[in-house]
């Protein structure tokens, strides 16, 4: 059966890390390789970082932290933040990205995601949705960081980027974004029902039921969160055996590194 | 020292093949010597082949024979030599008789059967089949899977599916609103649906047995 994926997201700047683990026992904590290893070891299912660099002069330092973190860390990794050309999708996938999260630049050209999905496969091409309620049951899709609207409603916008070739959906509330008070679930359930491939549901998680509801009632075949993990309020174990306790199937890859290491 | 050619048609992710080849080389007790190579002479000599596909059958299809003289150095050196050779995701897919997305393509044809897309019984699975998925093991007593037993867990990244013609070809398989093959394998070939190259522990341990094998 497959599991649910619990997702970690790393928020990058100029190749450092500036929202990750908080932990004291790590040498360098600005350092992407050394928080995607804290995140292996703990059995997190995938990694996402996400690009928050201003200056689009120093894209080659994110480049650089997901060549070095791809050769330490044997996961899916998702970069996501300023990929607005088929040669940046090629450079982050070079580099040792397994996909490329694409925001704006879907919203300003949407044509580049089926350019994407043709070239790259719809399986690296996955598109990001901020999404912001305006009305009872209504949802916008803004950019840049939820101050642009755009007029789309983010349920056909979401069916539609599926269609263009979208192998994925992270799905992000931006009034629950950043407020613990959990994702905007109705959101979540409204997309995830539309489209017929995976949703990440994102923004708001709080606590640990946050996450299994996001399943349960959201109907998202992962969740991300960030806060949560960096500062070692919750570990990843901990998620997981709160999702499996809700009826969640989750993977225990805690167990099955300890038997592997045994067998060996 | 043995010679492992990661094969790169300009298909998808080498990267992390590679980087998973090398970690499980350097913790091997032989000596490995790991190259990506677009180099049709490289393949043909090569003591080992990976060949890594992403993205449609006809597309890895025909990076494969962009590069001249490809074809014949893989069949020359999986085939011909029966050097142990590894396709991953669509690199496994090719070996099939025929595949069916977006048409019908000719593949390999080293292992008889086809390649269709996956419709899970339960309408409520997605497709792309993404995520981790635990392996029933159909053949323990395959080399290649010395270090993985049925419910270890393998990251899957795929819209089609392997149907193997005989069933004894197939090694390991997951389930997805039906059976879906994660694991094919005959003689000198061996090839994964799912991504080793990014299924942590269970992954490196397939490619470290892979290495070992003597078929």
């Amino acid at each position: 059966m497959l599991k649910v994926r619990l997702i970690p997201c790393l928020d990058v700047k100029d190749g450092r890390v500036v929202k990750g683990v908080n932990f004291t026992h790590l040498v360098d904590a600005g350092d992407p390789v050394e928080q995607a290893r804290v995140y292996d070891l703990a059995g997190a299912d995938e990694l996402t970082f996400l690009d928050i660099t201003a200056s689009s002069d120093n894209r080659a330092t994110l480049y650089d932290a997901v060549r070095r973190t791809a050769e330490q860390v044997f996961m899916p990794l998702t970069v996501g933040g300023g990929v607005r050309t088929v040669e940046d999708i090629r450079t982050l996938l070079l580099a040792g990205a397994d996909k490329a999260s694409i925001n704006t630049a879907a919203v300003a050209r949407p044509e580049f995601v089926a350019e994407a999905a043709e070239r790259f496969g719809s399986q690296c091409i996955v598109v990001a949705i901020d999404a912001k309620s305006v009305a009872p049951g209504r949802w916008e899709v803004f950019t840049h960081g939820g101050r642009t609207g755009t007029g789309y409603d983010a349920i056909d916008w979401a069916a539609r980027m599926a269609h263009a070739g979208a192998g994925e959906i992270l799905l992000t509330s931006m009034d629950r974004d950043g407020t613990k008070a959990g994702f905007d679930l109705a959101l979540t359930r409204k997309v995830a029902d539309a489209v017929p491939v995976p949703v990440i549901a994102s923004g708001g998680v709080g606590t640990l039921d946050h996450l299994a509801e996001g399943v349960t009632e959201g109907h998202a075949s992962a969740v991300l969160a960030a806060s949560i993990f960096h500062f070692g309020i919750f570990t990843i174990a901990e998620a997981k055996a709160r999702m499996a306790a809700a009826g969640i199937p989750v993977r225990d890859a805690l167990r099955e590194a300890r038997s592997g290491e045994e067998a060996a | 020292m043995e010679t492992v050619a990661i094969v790169d048609c300009g298909s998808g992710n080498l990267k992390s093949a590679a980087k998973a080849f090398e970690r499980a080389a350097a913790e091997a007790v032989r000596g490995f010597t790991v190259t990506v190579t677009a180099d049709p002479e490289i393949v043909r000599r090569a003591d080992r082949v990976a060949l890594p596909g992403q993205g449609a059958f006809a597309a890895v299809l025909a990076g494969v024979a962009a590069v001249p003289g490809m074809r014949e150095a893989l069949e020359e050196v999986a085939i011909e030599r029966a050097r142990p050779f590894f396709g991953i995701c669509v690199g496994m897919q090719l070996m099939a008789t025929r595949g069916l997305e977006h048409g019908e393509h000719i593949g390999f044809g080293w292992i008889p059967g086809e390649v269709i897309p996956l419709t899970p019984s339960d309408a409520a699975l997605k497709v792309p089949h993404m995520g981790w998925n635990d392996l029933e093991i159909d053949r323990p007593d395959h080399p290649v899977m010395r270090g993985v037993k049925s419910g270890d867990h393998a990251y899957f990244v795929h819209s089609y599916r392997f149907i193997c013609a005989n069933a004894a070809d197939a090694v390991a398989h997951a389930d997805y609103g039906g059976p879906v093959v994660a694991v094919i394998g005959r003689d000198n070939l061996i090839g994964t649906q799912f991504h080793p190259e990014k299924s942590q522990a269970v992954g490196l341990a397939l490619i470290s047995a892979f290495l070992d094998w003597r078929p």
